[in-house]
């Protein structure tokens, strides 16, 4: 029975699913719609739906069926995970928490009239409205690149297809070839994801092309975990990467996508694969929304609530928040925060004060995994840091293998947290 | 550890437990405390592993990692990894009560309760490790203070709503399911359990780091919470 229900509504048409909605009992309830499916959204659509036990009407808005985690994309890329492990459905938020999941793209928000209107015509009214998008990319970031391009030139920081372009053409580079990427300015998603993915593809190419080599285009000359890294790519990969920072032109670089050069501070390399990662911006239905400042949407700390409309909450990547990284676990901690506030703000429910924490974990080679984290708590200003650590240089090899399998669990564990 | 502060004068003087709490302990006396620990751990001259590992040398030596062939449990291994060593503190909240330093340890043992013989059988120990006995960077140098809890603290009414929204933290990481691979399962654990664990990482006696930051921000009443909120569930 729950699997025909989960079938029906993870795969039917977007129609079905909103036709559905009244079927859930919708009827009086205030109504709570949270647009994009990833960490954050997943979250707050699941826990909205499941603390509120029926309460509370949850509608989520995602147009992919399928959702492939951007943490651990670049496991998939290293040959540590294939590409199914890191895929999730929403059918268990449909089927075991009622959430009302609406495969669209969301076109356009009336904050007046507090509508959420879909690309396939429908039009969400909501009490409350979760936006939780991701990123886009900075338009002209890398002069050269756009997302025309990105079959060419990959940004893969969107996990799915793209991951899996840059995947089969990394496999396809000539004997020493040359892989290169374009790491992004600050703020971007997931501060140490450019540099695990290095280690990915230094571990793929010492296996598949050991003569080949890495280039990284850097416009920051210090990065999260860089002496991890750097202790790491040492060992592991010696000779086999080369990081260019700003010191020595990385931050001013162009590419040409028909060419497959890519200019560093006038110096014109041929390369056989070129990973672009763009400078990021929070994902366009907040900029039409009109609660973006600058290039991201500040947020009120204990709330999350947008700074522009208290009706709106704003999750994870897309927001300026303070202290925290743009992570999935950082993304997934602000979702319970702001999940709690829509409850007591909806129905009446307690609550607390506001804690969130963020961890990072990193593979660097098999059974090397490193950890970066810290604690944070809502101050008026922002989300401030409390406390933190991170991983040792010279670490012995049972801790970074306890590490990588402690990574695994939570793994399993947040995504278990976001998806059901 | 805890360098040149103080000086480990003899171990055979009798010194009272816990006005200077400097020195270990009478091991004359831990001698006859051993006793209820002899069934499974041999010491001193030709001890091997029996039913718990021997141990000669345990001061200093990383949890999990006698050598031998002797197999230990996964919680005490995982321990031993995320770097939980054997001092004066860890031993002492160790033997006190075993599962509040490490959850899922074989040493089924329900802990010595007074801190007179746990320094007394400590003291005993002490003199089958190899590190040089009497001199101030030696291990032992000093315990905490206290690592028990004041009963006030096990009995504080925790408010499982509350905990409720305290633990969706907790399960970013923890699986609901109980499944433990890579880190440890935290459902159907006893309440006190619970509490004397989450303590033991406030005061950093259980290693690892993400644990360590989670309870340390944690007070009295919201460690309560937690246990209350994680002993409702099945």
């Amino acid at each position: 029975m729950t699997l025909n229900r989960r079938a029906f509504i993870g795969t039917g048409a977007a129609a079905a699913t909103v036709l559905s909605a009244p079927m859930l009992g919708a009827q009086g309830k205030p109504r709570v719609v949270v647009v994009g499916g990833g960490a954050g959204g997943a979250t707050a659509a699941r826990y909205a739906a499941k603390d509120s036990d029926g309460a509370i009407d949850v509608t989520l808005v995602e147009p992919t069926r399928a959702y492939y985690t951007c943490f651990f994309s670049n496991l998939y890329i290293g040959g540590f995970r294939d590409l199914s492990s890191i895929g999730h459905s929403y059918g268990t938020l449909a089927s075991d928490f009622g959430v009302n999941v609406v495969h669209d793209w969301a076109v356009g928000i009336d904050r007046d009239a507090k509508t959420v209107s879909l690309a396939g015509g429908a039009v969400l009214p909501y009490d409350r409205l979760i936006l939780s998008p991701g990123i886009d990319f900075v338009d002209d970031a890398v002069p050269g690149w756009s997302v025309a391009a990105q079959n060419k030139m990959p940004h893969a920081y969107k996990a799915g297809s793209q991951t899996e372009l840059l995947k089969a053409q990394i496999e396809a580079m000539p004997e020493g070839g040359l892989y290169a990427m374009v790491a992004p300015p600050n703020p971007y998603r997931c501060p140490p994801g450019p540099y695990e993915r290095v280690s990915m593809v230094a571990h793929l190419l010492k296996e598949i092309n050991p003569t080949a080599k890495i280039l990284i285009a850097d416009p920051k000359a210090k990065f999260s975990k860089m002496a991890l890294f750097q202790e790491g790519w040492q060992k592991h990969y010696g000779g086999m990467i080369d990081w260019i920072g700003p010191d020595f032109g990385g931050g001013n670089v162009s590419v040409n996508p028909d060419e497959m050069n890519l200019d560093i501070d006038g110096v014109v390399e041929n390369v056989d694969v070129c990973n672009v990662i763009p400078a990021q911006k929070a994902g366009r239905i907040c900029e039409m929304a009109g609660i973006t400042e600058g290039n991201w949407a500040p947020v009120v700390p204990a709330t999350m609530q947008s700074r522009m409309d208290e009706n709106i909450h704003v999750l994870g990547d897309s927001t300026n928040q303070g202290d925290m990284p743009k992570s999935g676990y950082s993304a997934n901690s602000q979702a319970k925060v702001a999940v709690m506030a829509i409850r007591g703000a909806l129905t009446g429910s307690r609550v607390f004060p506001a804690k969130f924490s963020n961890t990072c974990w990193s593979l660097i080679n098999t059974d090397d995994g490193v950890k970066v984290g810290a604690s944070y708590q809502a101050t008026d200003e922002k989300i401030a840091k409390v406390d933190g650590f991170i991983s040792q240089t010279g670490e012995d090899s049972a801790l970074r293998k306890a590490t990588y399998e402690e990574s695994l669990g939570w793994y399993a564990g947040i995504t278990e947290d976001m998806f059901g | 550890m805890t360098k040149g502060r103080v000086v480990f004068a003899c171990i055979f003087a009798v010194i009272g437990w816990p006005v200077m709490a400097e020195e270990i302990g009478n091991a004359e006396r831990g001698k006859e405390v051993f006793n209820q620990c002899s069934g499974c751990h041999q010491v001193g001259r030709g001890a091997e592993n029996a039913i718990g590992p021997h141990l000669n040398g345990i001061f200093g030596r990383r949890a999990g990692s006698v050598g031998g062939d002797y197999r230990y449990s996964k919680g005490l291994e995982r321990a031993g990894n995320d770097g939980l060593e054997w001092h004066l503190d860890t031993l002492d909240a160790y033997i006190e009560n075993p599962k509040a330093l490490v959850s899922g340890t074989r040493m089924s043992f329900r802990g010595i309760k007074k801190p007179q013989d746990r320094a007394d059988v400590l003291a005993y120990l002490r003199i089958y490790s190899d590190n040089p006995q009497n001199i101030p960077e030696a291990d032992p140098t000093a315990l905490p203070p206290e690592v028990d809890l004041p009963d006030e603290v096990l009995a504080l009414a925790g408010d499982p709503a509350y905990g409720e929204y305290l633990s969706s933290e907790c399960k970013t990481c923890h699986q609901a399911d109980g499944n433990d691979d890579g880190i440890p399962s935290i459902t159907n654990w006893p309440e006190e359990d619970f509490i004397v664990a989450m303590h033991a990482y406030k005061r950093k006696l259980r290693p690892h780091p993400v644990m360590q930051m989670m309870a340390g921000r944690l007070s009295d009443e919201e460690i309560a919470a937690l246990a209350a909120y994680f002993a409702e569930i099945e």
